[in-house]
């Protein structure tokens, strides 16, 4: 179990004068105190864990932001910032001596600007009402991260979500232009705009898939595109992961990016045929979905293409979807992966690594050796074209040694996705989650930077303290030169 | 001239950083060096060293180098793959007076992107990882072999455009992409900016993937396609049906051409002691600021990515015209890429930023290199 840094009794006993502070910033209801009502807000997409937050305040401009970080800063308390709470990593669990700053209520577009083929809009608004608010124009928001329907543009921001189309179309960072933030000084600035790059150092870059650590985003300027004429997709099956493996190598070899690659091991093609009857074939080991979008004529040259190299490398069954429906079929066991996998176990963990591709079938093998050790069954999802692999491990929560051994079959994995070369996140974020292995990845030098870098934004470690870092260090113990030789250079610190 | 002190491993350029007394300037092959202000430093690194591929794995799409690698050697290795650097990397020697285009650590340094940068994203877009010395003296990594990574702070981007003001990169990793089978550049000709912004914005609006859109005043409006053959040829008449104009086209050889010459700003070449700038700014913004700053200057100007990138040369003065043009702009960033010395000197190089976002530029700067030993002055006065 992950431990959280020891909350502030003397914060907690100042909850009812510290809600009254906060309704006079902001008044009426967007201050939450009472238990009962903050329950909503315990916890995120990681549910094993929960906490209440010491308050929940929920502001409606930036003004108010900017006034709650101020006195959070003013006050030394600390504050965690939550969009629709939707993270898999636990980027968004509140803490008992921290203010939940929730940003549900800054749920409008504000401007769409087709001439410059950009959206204005504030970070509570939903991922998919992005889309939903151009599409009509033919236009979309190109990062499609699975929980689109619920998940907000601030989260994406804050997490760099991706999505099954990123491989073509890129992640958030590649597809935000701008943002209006606030500091936690509460200091209001603006990074980009609708304009291309930034004219000093790319704060934006950093700020996006910084977890809430920097600042508060307060509004997004992301870029719009109008949409392919048409897709297409084929379903190949393999008689193994290698041969699918070298199929996805050869796909990119040719010189294809596709819109979406996706594939399913044998588990996860169960699991999800069973649920949702997308005609998947049962007797291989790996199937794949390769979805070409563009014209019409290059998506049929394409498609005969991907064709041809699965053929060649010992394709079991292969079906070219004919009609928008049976595209939507063949992504339809794909896109059920995860409730599949949630009906034949009572609960599961869904990691993110990403890995150097060639790298899949070790890792696979090595997976299988850890299911056995661990005595948990997993099954796999893996966005194939950028290396982003899923793996679903299913255990039972009320069983507490089943989700002890949860945890550590899905930190073995992501120790093996290192070693192979790979990362701990492929677009779920550190959050709490994988905290703790951090350092599989990063050296202490590698870490006390990122660390400097947070410093430069928050001096304090007032915002969203306890994520993404294994230790925390004082600002100004980063501050001074590195202390070499191994030992500890502060052993007072609290580490968890 | 400073002394010139060209490490052989990162751990003695480590041990040269963490041991400095003064400042050092930082360069590969010195060719970006009039990029920037102007700096006088007692020493200067020189990272060339760092030079080589350390690997490159075309199926994975990543390809990790030394920082000291010539451009125009990974340029080469890329082709032979029928890949590339998505973002159009520019050669901008001949503006800057360099005898070539100079290494990769620079290009990352400076974040220059050329016209498919429209589409494709920034040279920061298709930054993976580095290794590289902050101005402690510490060696330190960031990223990853991997295209898909959200695992700490995006120190890459972070890192790239930074003009080596946070850290001496070893290495880097980039993303490559594969390189279109074949371009085509459909080209419009008598519009006036206000008619060619809009027709690149028409453009740019469609499904056609427009890879590129340039407006060169008195000579054409030019709209870049690329892909296999049957597609480009499929959008380019989409294209001509949705303009609603007689188009012209250039096929794949004189297209190459002629985007090459955009990318490089070789139209403003000539005339050296002409201040340059490069000016970002929204798209339809773009016509109005042009015919603000006629009614008080002689200028010379192209626009690219559709509008939002206009190249601004400038008629010789002491401020390289820096207040004239700033003051007509409402929103966006100007750039002066070329001025004499004393110019760079005196007026703000980089856009002047807003107090707070500058002081947290500083606290940035300070988190890498407190003691402002790497290319102190280069981007900003203070630091």
């Amino acid at each position: 179990m992950l431990t959280m840094p020891i909350p502030d009794t003397a914060t907690i006993e100042r909850r009812a004068a510290i809600a009254a502070d906060l309704r006079n910033i902001v008044p009426g209801e967007g201050v939450i105190e009472v238990p009962s009502e903050m329950r909503a807000y315990e916890t995120d997409g990681l549910t094993a864990y929960r906490q209440l937050p010491l308050v929940v305040v929920l502001p409606e401009t930036t003004a108010q932001v900017s006034a709650i970080l101020k006195y959070a800063h003013d006050n030394a308390i600390k504050v965690v910032p939550r969009g629709a709470g939707t993270s898999l990593s636990g980027g968004a669990l509140p803490l008992a001596d921290g203010i939940l700053l929730g940003m549900a209520k800054f749920n409008r577009v504000l401007d769409i600007d087709y001439e410059n083929r950009c959206a204005v809009v504030q970070p509570g608004v939903t991922n998919l009402a992005i889309t939903r608010a151009v599409e009509h124009r033919g236009f979309y928001y190109a990062p499609d991260p699975s929980s689109q329907i619920a998940c907000t543009i601030g989260g994406n921001v804050a997490e760099n979500s991706g999505g099954v189309h990123c491989l073509k179309y890129g992640l958030t960072a590649n597809n935000v232009l701008g943002i209006e933030m606030v500091l936690i000084t509460g200091e209001v600035i603006r990074l980009g705009g609708r304009h291309l790059d930034s004219g000093g150092y790319d704060l934006l870059g950093v700020m996006t898939g910084s977890e809430g650590l920097l600042g508060v985003v307060t509004e997004v300027t992301v870029r719009i595109l109008q949409k392919p004429e048409t897709a297409r997709a084929v379903l190949v099956g393999f008689p193994s992961s290698e041969d699918a493996g070298k199929c996805v190598a050869d796909i990119i070899s040719a010189g294809i990016i596709p819109g979406g690659m996706e594939m399913m091991d044998r588990p996860a093609i169960r699991a999800a045929e069973d649920f949702v009857h997308a005609d998947y074939p049962l007797d291989v080991e790996a199937l794949l979905i390769v979805e070409l979008d563009g014209p019409q004529v290059e998506v049929d040259h394409l498609i005969n293409r991907v064709s041809e190299i699965a053929t060649g490398n010992r394709s079991m069954t292969l079906r070219v979807s004919t009609s928008e429906e049976e595209r939507l079929l063949f992504w339809a066991g794909r896109k059920a992966a995860f409730p599949a996998v949630g009906r034949i176990s009572p609960d599961y963990l869904c990691m993110d690594g990403t890995i150097p591709r060639k790298r899949l079938p070790d890792v696979l093998k090595g997976m299988a050796e850890l299911s056995a050790h661990h005595r948990l069954r997993v099954a796999n999802v893996f966005h194939a074209g950028d290396g982003n692999l899923h793996p679903l491990i299913l255990y039972d929560a009320n069983d507490p040694d089943e989700l002890e051994r949860a945890e550590n079959f899905g930190a073995d994995i992501l120790r093996l996705c290192v070693k192979v070369g790979g990362v701990l996140t492929g677009e779920h974020g550190v959050g709490i989650e994988k905290r703790d292995l951090m350092p599989e990845m990063f050296s202490e030098v590698d870490l006390d930077q990122q660390m400097r870098v947070k410093c430069a934004f928050d001096t304090q470690g007032l915002l969203n303290p306890g994520k993404v870092f294994p230790v925390l260090r004082r600002c100004a113990e980063l501050g001074r030169m590195h202390v070499r030789g191994g030992q500890l250079p502060f052993p007072d610190i609290p580490r968890f | 001239m400073s002394a010139i002190i060209k490490p052989a491993s990162e751990r003695e350029l480590s041990e040269l950083i963490a041991a400095a007394s003064g400042p050092f300037e930082l360069i590969g092959t010195a060719s970006r060096r009039n990029l920037g202000r102007p700096m006088q430093t007692a020493s200067t690194l020189d990272l060339s060293g760092f030079s080589g591929v350390i690997a490159y794995e075309p199926e994975e799409l990543i390809l990790e180098v030394g920082a000291g690698t010539r451009l125009a050697d990974i340029e080469a290795l890329l082709t032979a793959n029928r890949q590339q650097l998505a973002f159009e990397p520019p050669d901008w020697s001949a503006l800057l007076g360099a005898s070539h285009s100079g290494t990769v650590g620079g290009l990352v340094g400076c974040n220059l992107s050329g016209p498919r940068r429209l589409k494709a994203g920034a040279a920061r877009d298709h930054m993976l990882g580095l290794r590289g010395v902050t101005g402690r003296g510490e060696i330190f990594k960031a990223g990853a072999r991997v295209v898909k990574n959200v695992t700490g702070y995006d120190l890459p981007k972070l890192l790239t455009g930074s003009h080596g003001t946070l850290a001496a990169l070893t290495s880097v990793i980039l993303k490559v992409l594969p390189a279109p089978d074949t371009e085509e550049t459909v080209v419009l000709t008598g519009l006036d900016d206000e008619s060619a912004v809009s027709a690149m914005s028409l453009a740019m609006q469609s499904a056609c993937e427009v890879s590129a859109a340039a407006h060169v005043p008195g000579e054409a409006t030019y709209l870049r396609l690329e892909g296999i053959a049957p597609s480009v040829a499929y959008r380019r008449d989409q294209l001509a049906r949705l303009l609603k104009r007689p188009v012209e086209i250039m096929a794949e050889t004189s297209s190459a051409a002629k985007w090459r010459s955009i990318r490089d700003g070789a139209a403003f070449a000539s005339r050296s002691a002409h201040p340059l700038w490069r000016i970002s700014v929204t798209p339809s913004q773009a016509p109005l600021l042009i015919r603000t700053l006629r009614q008080s200057l002689d200028i010379r100007y192209a626009f690219d990515w559709a509008g939002g990138l206009i190249w601004l040369e400038v008629p010789p003065s002491a401020d390289a015209s820096a207040d004239t043009i700033r003051a007509a702009m409402s929103g966006g960033h100007a750039t002066l890429i070329r001025a004499p010395q004393a110019v760079r000197a005196s007026v703000a190089v980089f856009e002047p930023q807003p107090q707070a976002l500058a002081a947290l530029s500083q606290r940035v700067k300070d988190s890498f290199d407190p003691r402002h030993i790497l290319n102190p002055g280069r981007m900003y006065r203070e630091f």
